[in-house]
Parts: C-alpha cells; sequence; structure tokens
C-alpha cells in the first residue's frame, strides 16, 4: 500500500511538469491552430535562465521564479513577433517548420555558449519526512502546489477576465473576431507570453527536482508534453492539465509493476488506444471543417 | 559582372581548400582525433583533447620520428562526433578517405566507438579507442572473431563487472545487490549484465534489476521499486551526468545506501554534479592519481601545468594510446597503415600511464589492471587494486 502511495506521489509530481508544458502547446494551438514545436526548448531555456539567475544574482526562490518566468515569456513573444507573425497567412506546415527552427535555434544557441550539463544550486533547503513508510520531500510538495495553483490562475485568467474572453473568442474564430474591436495581435502576443512563462517555470521547476541540466533536456519531455496535449484534447485549457496527469501516472505505475525495460512500449500504447476511441482527446471537441 | 573578382577569389579559395583536402604532405605523419567535444559527454571530449594535442606536442618537440632518410612529424587532425552514432562513422569515414590519416584516436563512449570501428576495419586503418570498455568494439558483429584494426587501451566491461562484483562481495561483504541502469547504452548494459552473473555465481543475490533510457530524467518509479526490494547497496552502471540525478533522487525518497559504479563515473565533472552527496562511494576505474608509477607522475605534472586541472581517466588512456601509437611506429620503421597495424599487435609490453599493458596476438584488447576509488572529501583517492 505504501509502495502505490509512493508510487502516486512520483506521479503527481512528474504529471504537474508535463501539465505545465503541455499548457503552453494547448494555448499556442487554440489561438493560432499552429503547433509550436520550440515550446520544449523553451522549457529547457528556462531551466538555462534559473541556472543563471540562481548562480550570478543568487536571488532566492520566489525572484528567480518570476524573473525565469518573465525572461521565457520575453523570448516567447519575440520569438512570436520575430518568427511566428509573418507566417500567420502562409501554409500551416511553414509555420511548423519555423517552430521547429527556432527549436533547433535555440538547442545549438545554448550548445554554443556552454556544452557542459550544468547543476542547478539547491535553491530550497530539501527536506524528507515519513508519514507512515511513504516519504515525502519538501521539493514534491513544492513542485505539486506551484503547478496546481499556476494552473488555476490560468483557468480563472481563460475563464473569468475580458483578456481571456479574447483569447476564447479569437480562437473560435479569427475574422469575426477582429471586426468587434479585439486587439488581436495583443492576445496573441499575450497568450504566448502566459504559455511560455509556464513553460519557463516547468523549465524552472524541473531543474531543481533533476538539477542536471543541458541543451537537449526539452526534447524528450516537449514530445512527452505535446502528447499529454492531444491526449487532453489539444486547444482544451482543461484538458492539457488532465493529459499532463494522466502521462506522468501511466509512466510510473507502468514502470512500477512491468520491467521498467517496457514503460514507453506500453505508456504510448496505452494512449494510442486511448486516441482510437477519442479521437480528439478526452476533452477536445470534432470540429467540422467550414465550407 | 562587378562581383566577378569576389567571386573568382572565392572560387580559388575554395579549389585551394578542396585540393588541400586530398593531398599527402609528405613531411608529416597524420593521426586523426574523433572525440565527443559536444553532445552529452562533453568533459570526456575535452579530456581526450587536452591528452592529445599534449601527446603529439611532445613527439614533436622530441623530433618527430626517423626512418631511414625521411624525417616526420605529426600532425593531429581532430574531428567532433556531437555525441551521436552517425558522427562518429562519417567523421571516421572523413578522416580515413579525405585526410588520409595513418591511424585513428577515439571515439570514447562505447556507443560512438562501435561505429567507428566498423569503418575503420573495412578501410584497414588501425582505430585505438581509449575508453571504449565494451567488448563488442574490437569484436567483429558477425564473426565474433576479434577486429584486426581496432585496438584499445582499456580493460573490457566483463573484466569491470568481474572486480566490482567480487569486491562488494569480498570488501565490503555486501550480497544483495540492486542494480539501475541505461538499456539502450551499450557500456551499461554491458556491464550491468555481467555484474549480475558473477555476483550470482559467486553466491550474491540481485534483488532488482531496474532499467531507463538514455535522457531519462526521472527515475522515481525504479528507485521506488528498488527500494521495496530492501538491497544492502546500489550499483550504477552509468555516466557521470547521470549518477548524480540517480543518486540525489534517491536520497530524496530516503534510500540511504551505499552506491558502486564504473569507470564511466571518472570524470571530475561527477564531483561538481555531485557536490556530497556522492561523498563515501566506490567505482572502478583505469588508474588513479595518488597512487602513481614515475610515468604516471611525470605525465600528471605536465597536464596539471598545461590545463590547470589533474587528468581524468579519459586523459590518461588517450596519453596512452598515443603512447602505444609512437612504440608501434619506432618499431615499424616506416610510414605505412600496413605496418603499424602489424606493430602494435606484437608489442610486448607497453609501460603506461595506466599500467603495463600487452595486446595478446590476435585480440585489441590489452592485459592490464584495474583501480578501485573512493569518493572522499570530495575528491578520488585510492581504495585497492584489481589484477586480471
Amino acid at each position: 500500500m505504501t509502495y502505490i502511495l509512493q508510487q502516486i506521489l512520483n506521479a503527481l509530481q512528474l504529471g504537474s511538469i508535463y501539465a505545465l508544458i503541455a499548457l503552453g502547446y494547448t494555448m499556442v494551438y487554440g489561438i493560432l491552430t499552429m503547433i509550436n514545436f520550440a515550446h520544449g526548448d523553451l522549457f529547457m531555456v528556462g531551466a538555462f535562465f534559473c541556472f543563471l539567475i540562481a548562480v550570478y544574482l543568487q536571488l532566492p526562490f520566489v525572484p528567480t521564479l518570476m524573473l525565469t518566468m518573465f525572461g521565457v515569456a520575453c523570448l516567447g513573444v519575440l520569438i512570436e513577433r520575430m518568427a511566428y507573425k509573418p507566417l500567420r497567412a502562409a501554409p500551416r506546415v511553414s509555420a511548423i517548420i519555423t517552430a521547429l527552427g527556432v527549436g533547433l535555434f535555440l538547442e545549438n544557441f545554448t550548445l554554443a555558449l556552454s556544452p557542459y550539463p550544468k547543476n542547478i544550486p539547491p535553491l530550497l533547503t530539501d527536506k524528507t519526512w515519513m508519514i507512515g513508510s511513504v516519504t515525502i520531500s519538501s521539493l514534491q510538495i513544492i513542485i505539486i502546489a506551484l503547478s496546481v495553483s499556476l494552473m488555476l490562475i490560468l483557468d480563472f485568467i481563460v475563464q473569468r477576465t475580458k483578456a481571456g474572453m479574447a483569447m476564447r473568442a479569437i480562437s473560435w474564430d479569427k475574422t469575426i473576431v477582429p471586426l468587434m474591436g479585439v486587439p488581436v495581435n495583443k492576445i496573441i502576443s499575450l497568450t504566448f507570453a502566459i504559455g511560455t512563462g509556464l513553460g519557463g517555470a516547468a523549465g524552472m521547476m524541473y531543474g531543481l527536482a533533476y538539477p542536471v541540466i543541458d541543451p537537449y533536456m526539452g526534447i524528450m519531455v516537449g514530445w512527452k508534453a505535446f502528447i499529454s496535449a492531444v491526449v487532453g484534447g489539444i486547444g482544451n485549457v482543461r484538458g492539457a492539465m488532465i493529459g499532463g496527469f494522466i502521462l506522468g501516472t501511466v509512466e510510473i505505475l507502468v514502470a512500477a509493476f512491468f520491467p521498467s525495460t517496457y514503460r514507453d512500449f506500453v505508456a504510448f500504447t496505452l494512449l494510442l488506444i486511448l486516441l482510437i476511441f477519442r479521437p480528439y482527446g478526452i476533452l477536445g471537441k470534432p470540429s467540422p471543417q467550414k465550407v | 559582372m562587378k562581383k566577378s573578382p569576389v567571386f573568382f577569389s572565392l572560387l580559388s579559395i575554395m579549389i585551394f581548400l578542396l585540393s588541400g583536402c586530398g593531398s599527402d604532405d609528405p613531411t608529416k605523419i597524420r593521426i586523426g582525433l574523433i572525440a565527443e567535444l559536444t553532445g552529452d559527454m562533453p568533459a570526456v571530449g575535452a579530456s581526450c583533447i587536452n591528452a592529445a594535442e599534449m601527446a603529439v606536442k611532445e613527439i614533436n618537440a622530441a623530433g618527430g620520428f626517423q626512418f631511414g632518410e625521411n624525417k616526420y612529424t605529426v600532425e593531429l587532425i581532430v574531428e567532433d562526433n556531437a555525441g551521436k552514432a552517425d558522427q562518429s562513422v562519417s567523421a571516421a569515414q572523413k578522416l580515413i578517405t579525405q585526410k588520409k590519416v595513418v591511424a585513428i584516436v577515439g571515439p570514447n563512449a562505447s556507443r560512438y566507438a562501435i561505429p567507428s570501428s566498423e569503418i575503420a576495419e573495412t578501410n584497414k586503418v588501425v582505430l585505438i579507442t581509449p575508453w571504449s570498455t565494451a567488448p563488442k568494439t574490437t569484436l567483429d558483429s558477425k564473426t565474433n572473431a576479434p577486429k584486426s584494426y581496432v585496438f584499445r587501451s582499456c580493460f573490457i566491461d566483463p573484466f569491470q563487472g568481474q572486480v566490482l562484483a567480487k569486491f562488494a562481495l569480498n570488501n565490503l561483504k555486501l550480497n544483495r545487490a540492486a542494480v539501475l541502469y541505461d538499456v539502450a547504452s551499450e557500456y551499461n548494459k554491458g556491464i550491468a549484465e555481467i555484474f549480475k552473473e558473477v555476483f550470482e555465481q559467486n553466491g550474491g543475490k540481485v534483488v532488482a534489476f531496474e532499467t531507463y533510457t538514455t535522457n531519462d530524467k526521472d527515475f522515481s518509479s525504479q528507485l521506488t521499486k528498488i527500494k521495496k526490494a530492501s538491497p544492502q547497496f546500489i550499483f550504477l552502471p552509468n555516466y557521470y551526468s547521470e549518477v548524480p540525478l540517480q543518486i540525489q533522487q534517491a536520497k530524496r525518497l530516503g534510500i540511504k545506501l551505499p552506491f558502486l559504479g564504473s569507470d564511466s563515473w571518472g570524470s571530475e565533472e561527477l564531483l561538481k554534479l555531485c557536490g556530497k552527496d556522492c561523498e563515501g562511494f566506490y567505482f572502478s576505474t583505469h588508474y588513479a592519481v595518488d597512487a602513481s608509477t614515475e610515468v604516471t607522475k611525470r605525465f600528471i605534472q605536465n597536464y596539471t601545468a598545461a590545463y590547470g586541472t589533474t587528468p581524468d581517466d579519459v586523459a590518461a588512456l588517450t596519453y596512452d594510446s598515443f603512447g602505444l601509437l609512437w612504440e608501434a611506429l619506432n618499431t615499424a620503421g616506416v610510414k605505412d597503415r600496413q605496418a603499424l597495424r602489424d606493430a602494435l599487435a606484437k608489442i610486448p609490453k607497453y609501460e603506461g600511464v595506466t599500467g603495463t599493458m600487452q595486446f595478446k596476438e590476435g585480440s585489441g584488447d590489452p592485459i592490464k589492471s584495474a583501480v578501485i576509488l573512493k569518493i572522499t572529501d570530495g575528491k578520488f583517492t585510492w581504495f585497492a587494486n584489481a589484477k586480471p
């Protein structure tokens, strides 16, 4: 029993990070129907920002988190303005290729600065508690709590504020909404800022939980988060959160009860089966082709 | 046609460069080096290139080689494999066909050394890998007979797996082991399997045998499983960039056991990334900085003077690879790929930085001993010797 509880705790930690990154994919897709494949690498940049701030400015946890999110959000907006905006009217494929290119640029730029894996110093004093025979670390609690609260804030912004309403409106119809006086460019920038900022926060938390970071760390995690977004129903914010937790749980539990070699194989087979029955993801809705 | 002068000068430069590639300078002996300069283990590449440049500088300062009438100096040609198997292949091909090297040193990690060695073998060019300990590197993939042109300056995994299994049983008196290793990497997999076999043959029990794949960062599931199996120690035959994560995550899950590792731990980077968490753990490796012979002391002194850090095992083994090459070139007495190979295979005894080496006829694996190091006060210190 304690074994299962321990594994569930592990799953929550991994799942909350996947969910945070998945939100970035899903928000951009929702508003631009474009998959931002550079998002995994923005996540990596977040971890490196955190490293730079923690090592050179030696700030404590909260300011580091703020600065990291702000830095990555600025980078996200900059990328949108410079790389994606000129292609908004171009075929979808061009935008996707550009996104892949931006991702490769970020990876290799970081690599060119220094190829050595970096160690993020512990920003929080790591304590472990025993509850029964389940071990809980303070880091685990902080990661899960922080991710959940960021997601709640986001959910509030999207569902309850005017900017959120504008976002939902743009994703509904891009031609009519500008005529209603909604500043499309501003809202798109805001979406990018929030999405990538969350990716940056995820990068930082990932860096704290797994403190050896390298320029390629975003690739695999990025793919997994993308899959989470698809499973949850891409374009749907709550779906991305659910998808992240599902993927995290499946990965951990498969490794817990099967030989760990089969982890990715079994995990992705299960997800494929799920997509056969719900091709638009758990919360996604089929979008009829408009003629 | 205003641009034409620029265009023609560019064209002539390109022709010059291209013709430069194929030509063979008669006064130079070219040695190729394939190293992991970028990618997932840049510390390995950096040590490798440092030691290689030092070895070449030393031989040239001593006057190079004199074969009859002809005098030669050595030219080192470096290729980066970017930590990728395909790039290791193309680097080997480029060095052999375009740069006309006499021999190649590197790559270091087995997953890159194996593909490169195939190219060297088909082209009949000597390749010495400093650090690849997987048996497959020097064995033909079809017949399992030794390759003729592939050598190494380190011991092989079966030996290392044996040494560690016996060390845990006899010296540490522990007989319940857990193993966590990268199933997608030749090196880790090979050593883990041999460790398990020898450990169980000698009365130990492997209670958990867990895997992950390259680039994984989360090991919590596997470690929780290991914790449940209640072993007495955990064996991690993994690379220096992954080991700190595994040990730190284990501690966070409340695992307070000794850890044991293999020669892939032996980088200064491990100490930086791991900090206090790796204190008191053991691993097997090729040489110890603090228990050394005259040759080793001189090498360590020169290396430290040149680069400001103590040489790790990759540096020492790369230096020995070049030492073996120089010895073979002197015996061969001619600048020829085939003659070099024949001389190398017959080296009776070579006194290197990492101990004495000898190639038994036909095999590219040297006969040499290993050491066990312990991490104490943020340093690698000598703990025990293990003879073949």
